[in-house]
């Protein structure tokens, strides 16, 4: 439950991360959406701690102790776009959850102790759950056109 | 001969004559006997080997200008030492002195009028097992001007570690010699006082640390090397740093970064390295860092006369900057005053939180003197430092244009030093309130400045004034003692910012203005146009480095005008 | 509640309130949240940490870390943080650079940097582009990379920034990536603790002037051996290695700068010197 914690963590972190980085490109709408993501893990994590009645943070595993660089649930940072549109924030989410549910599926497949193991499971549906939430989201919101990501002006010099 | 109150003497010879070793003995034993005294110096381009001069001048009074002669040229030999006929001018009543046995004195030389008269100087030598000739000159050189023979030891062993006996047996027969010789006897010395044996650089580089100066950063380069060989076993002794950095470039931004962190700092360099530190003095100026650079003049453009004096960076020191970036400039008149001027400018710095350059020179730089104790600047206004607590703001627009700084370390005050333009916080800022505000805050810190009587030296009066600045100060001023009628002196110390009503007043009543500098384009006469109003009739009298201006022809030009 | 957040506001009292103007998806925004992670996990306080840069997308970071800052001119950031470091040693003194600031401008300080071994952390950020004059080539740029002030590429060999680390007496030296924000963290936390000079060249991608650099990530890979503190042997993988191995290839054992000892004299006993 440690790991799932530091997951919901990093990607409430890394959603904010994006949520700063389109405010300053004037891309308020999908900033304001990734807030609302960022803000979703941030409950997760706390919802990990009342039910683990942990009273503050527990020792977190190194953070890199994933296979992969960072937690299965945290979106690339470089997955962003100034000209992005809502559906691709949602795009990166569904990533980014199916790739959690996937990660607790496979612990609870795998030869851990049957109490992690039963924790990972639930973990799994849990997730599960958020990759239905997120592909009802995507369906409420326009498809992008092709050529979304063009710009006419060049890139500008600043210094 | 009657005695004079001044006499300048030369000791020339080819590599391992030892002609600067015994120039700086004589020095020092007219200093012992109680004179005044200059030495400076001139050599051939090797590195070792090479041919060179002791140029020295004992008076009785205080003063670093040069004379309009030598009354002595000594030779120890004549080996390439025409190539410095220029700088070693002669006339009918000098005397010239050579070793037979090394030859005639080359016509350069004895075509001034000037006298020959041999002297052994090697046959005398070898009579003392183990001395050397210059030895004999440094006798000689002394009975000639009068210094007593006591001084003659004193001397000699203050600065020689080996063969003492056998050069202070030398040094005696010299002088025995002087007795068959001309004399050109100095009057009495002046009634003693403490005095101090000291260079421009040294000079500097203790006004440095007597400002606050605890961190250096250095770059080796002719004729400003010395200035930081000074300052780097004293600043070990003072708990402060110096660091040799890879270039100029590196070495004003290491003097920037450890200004920042609260040390102030300095460094030290001429033209072609002040040409490379210029961009980052901007730095200096837009993220207000106090930060001090002396820049020992020598002649160019470009690498120029390395070893040779010319007040040409006057230019690139006050208008170089990209920008408008007020910052200040401030230039020493005499070689003690290396010591205020450079304590002033650290004062400067800090107080205003500006870059501050310090224009010496060659000449005054690498010249040693025996000089009075040399007064410090007065008071010492710090930096203002910040407490640091909610909403500070590092750039903030006070009525003296001068901000709180705060010094890493401090907690509640972080910032980041920008030389991107910025608000009041630092943060960067395109917005043209915010470039006015703070170009209008800059300029603020300069224009409140009160320099006091430390702007000028301001002396005599008349209606003709000689307005100069730098190591054209000395000859000025013994220029216009000759003249006998009034001719104010005024030397500017505080270059900028530019002090036109105190010039101004300084000026009243005045109907001719003579222009003295050392370089070919008229940078300060250009200046002073630009930045005062100069009264009546203006002249410029200047020529470029390297030869020093000589009171006669200044008194000359100041003559020539007034019976026009 | 405070309690889930303790992590997060650790790391977040290193940022400062200034919003980045990188693009969105740059690799800088991840060494920004290494800088502060590391500084955080190391215990230190915002005000004993200085971060010098000059100038360039990844000089821009000191002030957007609420730490003592300074964004000097180009290429002279490590002259700034040496005088600054051996003026203020108690400080904690990191250094942001790009490819272009710290190899090309600003490359003799590196060279001296590395031999002086001043105890800072040298962090470059290379995209292999100048960003900030929109996208011409840098030393590190591959030399058939076509821009318009390099038509068709420059034709030049890439500069070796690694290399010349060690050849020039680097101490420390790693390579980090931004796709992997918390390794990178993890490399400047160890990175500020060795003492002397440490480099850290951090592969950041530039998603607006080289957007292949994407694939970055799936090109790099932990080094496949433990660092190294024989140079001959480090020489030998540096110069074989394929640009992408990720950690501390490096790490000697040279003792870091002599600085200035206390006081011991007065300024006014200095005067003797000079007295006749």
């Amino acid at each position: 439950m440690a790991r799932a914690y530091a997951m919901e963590l990093e990607a409430h972190e890394r959603y904010a991360q994006f949520a700063e980085q389109l405010d300053t490109h004037n891309n308020r709408e999908v900033a304001e959406l990734f807030r609302k993501l960022s803000h979703i893990e941030s409950l997760h994590a706390k919802r990990i701690l009342e039910e683990m009645r942990w009273p503050s943070m527990p020792a977190l595993p190194p953070a890199y102790a994933w296979d992969t660089a960072e937690g299965p649930e945290t979106a690339l940072p470089d997955a962003v776009h100034y000209l992005m549109q809502p559906w691709h924030a949602l795009e990166i989410a569904l990533r980014c959850e199916l790739q959690a549910q996937q990660y607790f599926e496979g612990i609870a497949a795998g030869e851990a102790p049957p109490g992690v193991r039963k924790a990972a499971l639930e973990m799994a549906d849990e997730e599960r759950e958020h990759v239905r939430l997120v592909r009802d989201w995507m369906r409420r919101v326009p498809q992008p056109e092709a050529g979304w990501d063009e710009d006419p002006d060049p890139p500008r010099t600043t210094e | 001969m009657d005695a004079k109150p001044s006499v300048s003497v030369a000791l020339a010879g080819s590599g391992g004559a030892g002609v600067m070793t015994a120039g700086n003995m004589l020095l020092e034993a007219a200093a012992l006997a109680g004179y005044y005294g200059l030495m400076t110096r001139t050599s051939g381009p090797q590195i070792r080997g090479g041919e060179a001069a002791a140029m020295l001048r004992v008076s009785t009074f205080p003063g670093d200008g040069q004379d309009d002669r030598f009354q002595v040229l000594a030779a120890i030999d004549w080996q390439n030492v025409a190539r410095f006929a220029a700088e070693l001018p002669l006339g009918p009543q000098s005397l010239i002195l050579g070793d037979p046995a090394q030859g005639e004195a080359p016509e350069v030389f004895t075509r001034s009028g000037a006298r020959y008269a041999p002297v052994p100087l090697k046959a005398l030598a070898a009579e003392i097992a183990g001395a050397w000739p210059n030895m004999v000159a440094f006798g000689l050189l002394a009975g000639l001007i009068g210094l007593p023979a006591d001084v003659l030891e004193a001397a000699a062993r203050k600065s020689m570690k080996k063969g003492l006996d056998a050069g202070i047996a030398a040094a005696q027969r010299g002088f025995a010699f002087a007795a068959q010789l001309q004399a050109y006897p100095l009057q009495p010395p002046p009634a003693k006082a403490a005095r101090w044996l000291i260079t421009g650089n040294e000079a500097a580089g203790y006004g440095a640390l007597r400002g606050g100066v605890r961190f250096v950063a250095a770059y080796p380069i002719t004729p400003a090397t010395e200035l930081l060989e000074y300052l780097a076993p004293a600043l070990a002794k003072l708990g402060g740093t110096l660091v040799q950095a890879e270039d100029e470039l590196a070495s004003i931004n290491m003097a920037l970064g450890a200004s920042f962190g609260g040390v102030p700092s300095l460094t030290a360099t001429s033209g072609p390295g002040l040409s490379l530190m210029i961009e980052s003095l901007g730095l200096g100026v837009a993220a207000e860092i106090p930060v001090v650079v002396v820049d020992v003049m020598r002649t160019g453009p470009s690498t120029g006369i390395a070893t040779k004096s010319e007040q040409a960076d006057l230019g690139t020191a006050l208008y170089g900057l990209h920008g408008d970036a007020p910052h200040v400039v401030v230039a020493p008149n005499s070689l003690a005053d290396c010591l205020a001027a450079t304590q002033w400018a650290v004062q400067l710095a800090e107080s205003l939180q500006v870059p501050a350059l310090v224009l010496s020179d060659q000449y005054f730089g690498q010249a040693r003197g025996v000089v009075d104790v040399p007064s410090a600047a007065n008071g010492s206004v710090g930096r203002t430092q910040a407490q640091g607590g909610e909403g500070y703001k590092r750039y903030a627009l006070t009525p003296s244009g001068v901000s709180p700084m705060a010094i890493p370390g401090t907690p509640g005050a972080t910032y980041t030093a920008d030389g991107l333009e910025h608000n009041e916080r630092g943060t960067p800022s395109s917005q043209p309130s915010d470039h006015l505000a703070q170009m209008d805050k800059r300029a603020r810190k300069l224009a409140a400045l009160d320099p006091g009587e430390a702007w000028a030296s301001v002396e005599g009066d008349g209606d003709t004034a000689l307005v100069t600045f730098g190591s054209c100060t000395g000859p000025a001023r013994e220029a216009i003692a000759r003249n006998g009628h009034g001719v104010r002196l005024v030397s500017l110390r505080l270059l900028a910012p530019a002090q036109p009503q105190r010039l101004a007043r300084a000026l009243e009543g005045v109907k001719r203005v003579l222009v003295l500098e050392q370089n070919h384009s008229g940078q300060f006469l250009k200046y002073l146009r630009a930045e005062y109003d100069l009264p009546g009739e203006v002249k410029s009298l200047r020529r470029p480095g390297p030869l020093p201006f000589r009171p006669a022809e200044i008194h000359a030009a100041l003559a020539q005008w007034s019976h026009a | 509640m405070n309690a889930p957040d303790a992590p997060l506001v650790a790391a977040k009292d290193f940022k400062s309130d200034t919003k980045p103007v990188w693009c969105p998806g740059c690799g800088d925004y991840s060494v920004l949240a290494a800088i502060t992670k590391a500084l955080a996990t190391l215990g230190l306080k915002p005000e004993n940490v200085a971060v010098v840069s000059g100038i360039g997308c990844s000089s821009r970071i000191p002030a957007y870390t609420s730490c003592y800052g300074f964004h000097g001119v180009h290429g002279r950031a490590l002259p700034v943080a040496t005088g600054l470091k051996a003026a203020r040693p108690d400080l904690t003194v990191l250094v942001a650079s790009g490819d272009g600031d710290g190899y090309s401008i600003g490359g003799n300080h590196f060279l001296h940097a590395c031999r002086r071994n001043v105890d800072l952390t040298y962090i470059v950020m290379d995209n292999h582009v100048y960003g900030m004059t929109k996208g011409q080539p840098s030393p590190t740029t591959e030399p058939d990379w076509s821009s318009k002030l390099a038509p068709g590429g420059t034709g030049l060999k890439e500069f070796h920034p690694l290399v010349i680390a060690l050849a020039s007496g680097a101490n420390f030296i790693a390579r980090a990536f931004t796709g992997d924000p918390n390794g990178c963290a993890a490399l400047i936390e160890q990175a500020v603790r060795h003492p002397g000079f440490s480099f850290i060249e951090v592969l950041s991608p530039c998603v607006t002037f080289r957007p292949e650099q994407r694939g970055w990530k799936t090109q790099v890979h932990a080094a496949p051996v433990a660092p190294t503190d024989d140079p001959g042997r480090a020489a030998r993988r540096l110069m074989t290695d394929d640009g992408f191995n990720i950690g501390v290839l490096y790490q000697g054992h040279r003792a870091p700068y002599r600085l200035g000892n206390a006081a011991s004299q007065t300024v006014e006993a200095l005067e003797c010197q000079f007295q006749l």
